[in-house]
């Protein structure tokens, strides 16, 4: 039952954190400074530390001005403080839950005839003017110290956002510490005096009930900034504070202090101590301080750009606000109590001492407080999910492990296919290009061998010629000069003959690889005799070299043996098969 | 954000080194133009050489810049302008670059009488864009400097217009034994040269406005 009535205060919560991390992180997140993710994770653990660690001073001057005594009456003034929050962000007017919350007390001070305490009152309304100029005044101060820090330290700009980054993540650590440690009071703050009287203890640590309420309070508004922040600090950082890294790092950290100054129940009994008046722990309204910083720097800088609608708005803010919750909070009361029959008010007890003794009046909550030890479930707990963690992790690594090994091989034989694929390609087009090269070799043979047998008919022709002509000189009837003049001719013809010289060439040209590897292999023969080696290569006779190589059948004979002799063959050796083999 | 440090260290000493080779740049470019002048073919081809590879180390270093800047979303706010502040850097070492290649291209003829101005003119554009790297460099340690340093840039900026102005006059005017397409062939030599100081004057005009929108 308890956190069904708890549940106004959670949805007040989740709407401070999706609103209010904005101010914190909005213009590290927007100018893309930070990101996103880190940005919640930090906020939300930083949120939920402060409103556990340092939530109570604010909640008691809360508590001060009205102990909303009875568990439905919290919850209608949560609710409404709620929906004048939602309703004035409607109508676009600034809107801070702190004001909302205390309208809202107010409206059932009023309602129970309790009395509303001016002295606590007129404290905390002037904290809400005091904020704003705190946060101006803390950031102008900041502004100048950084700047002057900045232009002695001549650290370079790359490096300077690198430390920025960071420096923009610690200081919205302590902005979301000091909004968890100032506002939740305004979450939960109507609930402590109906909280039910828990003792939690983990061993290292213990929870008591008001401690539990407001780690509820500060994760209700982690849920806020978890799941719905986005859009508004995108709108923030992008639009509503254009401003340069170190600004807003200044803001922030003004924004920051104003909240932690109005929390801090240390501090302000450290000021007391030194004989200064106290510290009012009040819930003051983040947007507003940060509004104020943001107004500082803005006045530092000579005033431009600085939107005085925006000011009086704000004032607008401080009055209409909490009028308005505390209208509705009236309202809803009476509504509640007179429709419903929801008890909103403890009769009996109003006074500001007796909020334990409440807790009597609601059916749900124990008579004594109620200690539970959680140290023996909280260790076995912790036991578990480390082994349950320990057990996924190895799993997890060995898969990964199999997995990157798996890919590795994958790789590898992906890799050796490539390169058989691309080998046998090549191999193909060797094999095409040597088929190629045969054919062209085989063809110039035929040619060389044609034009072989060319020379060797003309020989024939002319020989028989020039015997012919023999004959008819011998006869004594015939022409003699005439004749003799003929034959001279065709002798002219058959040494000067320019298709032997050709060819002669052109076995010269087609054998140079030849020749190298004869030459290789047999270093002491002479021209000619690699001449005769290219012939014999061809399968010619003696008869036919003789012709083409214009000698004797003989002297190719002779020519041949010599060869056999320098080449060192044995009888039975084949010379022409020896110099095809080469 | 843990390798944060490390990835600012790499870039900060990139856009060092990125300044150095434009500087190098700078003062080949001065070399070969006089090696031109003076005739030493062989020292200019060299100088050539050496412009044509530090402009492609200048590309890929500035490449390597924006990659990081990209990736680690570095200074978020002012990137744009610090990533055109480096490419309009690099216009620099590439017009030098343009303009020794049309030397070694187009070989234009310099009359003895010019020859001196001529290279006056490449000194004094040489010393706007000598100037403007400081400026560039001192803008990521102290802004408030760079102003002292830009105006060196304008002046001789200023002062490379006037003389190119009298160059191409003394052509036009006072040398009629030049043909009508040697004149214009000079006047677009001048006007390259000129070119280099240009670049570095948007360069000086690009740092100013920066360091007014840093200072915001």
């Amino acid at each position: 039952m308890f956190l069904f009535f708890l549940s106004s205060g959670l949805f007040l919560g989740w709407s401070l954190g999706a609103n209010d991390a904005a101010n914190i992180f909005g213009s590290a997140v927007g100018s893309k400074m930070v990101k996103f993710s880190v940005a919640v994770i930090i906020a939300s653990i930083f949120v939920i530390l402060g409103a556990v660690l340092q939530g109570a001073g604010a909640s008691d001057t809360l508590g001060k001005l009205g102990s909303v005594n009875a568990i439905g009456g919290a919850f209608t003034v949560a609710l409404c403080a709620g929906v004048t929050v939602f309703w004035m962000t409607r109508l676009k007017l600034p809107v801070s839950t702190s004001q909302a919350i205390i309208g809202a007390i107010i409206g059932w001070n009023f309602y129970s005839g309790n009395t509303t305490d001016i002295t606590v009152l007129g404290r905390i309304v002037s904290t809400w003017v005091a904020g704003p100029i705190l946060g101006a005044i803390f950031a102008i101060l900041l502004y100048l110290l950084l700047k002057f820090f900045l232009e002695r330290s001549q650290i370079h700009l790359i490096k300077l956002d690198a430390y920025l980054k960071y420096a923009l993540l610690i200081i919205g650590a302590f902005g979301a510490y000091s909004l968890g440690a100032n506002n939740v009071a305004n979450v939960v703050g109507v609930f402590i005096p109906s909280v039910p009287d828990l003792y939690l203890d983990f061993g290292f640590f213990a929870l008591d009930g008001v401690q539990l309420l407001f780690l509820v309070g500060g994760i209700s508004i982690a849920v806020g900034i978890a799941t719905y922040s986005k859009k508004v600090m995108m709108t923030v950082g992008n639009e509503l504070m254009k401003l340069s890294a170190e600004a807003a790092l200044v803001i922030v950290l003004a924004h920051a202090m104003v909240l932690f100054i109005f929390s801090s129940s240390s501090l302000s009994n450290a000021i007391q101590s030194i004989g200064l008046p106290a510290i009012p722990l009040v819930p003051v309204s983040s947007s507003q301080a940060i509004v104020g910083a943001i107004m500082g720097v803005g006045l530092l800088k000579g005033g431009r750009g600085i939107k005085f609608n925006i000011l009086g708005r704000i004032s607008l803010g401080w009055v209409t606000t909490p009028i308005i919750a505390g209208f509705v909070s009236f309202m809803s009361l009476f509504f509640m109590d007179n429709v419903f029959k929801l008890e909103v008010f403890n009769e009996t007890n109003t006074a500001l001492t007796s909020v334990t003794t409440n807790l009597n009046n609601l059916p749900t909550l124990s008579e004594t407080t109620l200690n539970i030890n959680l140290f023996q479930p909280l260790l076995y707990g912790i036991i578990v999910i480390l082994i349950v963690v320990i057990i996924v992790l190895v799993l997890k690594l060995t898969n990964d492990k199999l997995h990157s090994k798996d890919e590795e091989s994958t790789d590898i034989v992906r890799k050796y296919k490539a390169q058989e694929a691309f080998l046998k390609t090549e191999l193909t087009k060797v094999n095409s290009e040597n088929a190629e090269l045969e054919k062209e070799i085989e063809f110039k043979r035929k040619e060389q061998m044609n034009i072989a047998l060319s020379i060797i008919q003309k020989n024939r022709f002319l020989e028989k010629l020039r015997t012919k002509i023999d004959a008819i000189i011998n006869k004594s009837d015939t022409n003699q000069e005439e004749l003799s003049n003929l034959k001279k001719l065709i002798v002219e013809n058959l040494s000067i003959d320019k298709d032997r010289q050709r060819f002669n060439i052109y076995i010269n040209e087609l054998n140079r690889d030849f020749y190298f590897r004869l030459l290789n292999r047999y270093p002491n023969l002479t021209e000619n005799e690699q001449h005769l080696c290219a012939l014999v290569r061809l399968n010619l006779s003696s008869k036919d070299m003789a012709s083409i190589l214009n000698i004797s059948t003989k002297s190719v004979e002779v020519n041949r043996h010599r060869l056999r002799k320098k080449m060192h063959l044995k009888r039975e050796n084949n010379l022409s098969e020896i110099i095809s083999k080469l | 954000m843990i390798r944060i440090f490390k990835t600012s260290k790499n870039v900060i000493l990139n856009i060092d080194e990125y300044f150095d080779t434009v500087e190098l740049g700078i003062l080949n470019f001065k070399e070969g133009i006089n090696n031109y002048l003076e005739g030493n073919l062989s020292e200019f081809e060299n100088n050539l050489d050496k412009v044509n590879k530090q402009e492609e180390s200048a590309d890929a270093i500035i490449r390597k810049i924006e990659n990081d800047f990209y990736v680690h979303s570095l200074m978020p706010n002012y990137s744009s302008d610090i990533l055109s502040l480096l490419e309009k850097t690099d216009d620099i070492i590439d017009k030098i670059k343009d303009n020794l290649s049309q030397f070694d291209v187009e070989d234009p003829y310099f009359p003895e009488d010019i020859k001196n101005d001529f290279s006056r003119l490449v000194s004094l554009s040489v010393k706007s864009a000598e100037n403007v790297i400081p400026a560039a460099r001192v803008f990521f340690t102290a802004p408030n400097l760079v102003k002292d340093k830009l105006q060196k840039v304008i002046f001789y900026e200023r002062e490379t217009e006037k003389l190119a102005t009298k160059i191409k006059r003394t052509l036009f005017k006072d040398m009629p034994f030049l043909k009508l397409s040697e004149k214009i062939h000079l006047r677009y030599f001048t006007l390259h040269v000129e070119q280099v100081a240009e670049a570095s004057k948007v360069v000086a005009k690009l740092l100013s406005s920066l360091v007014i929108k840093i200072k915001m």
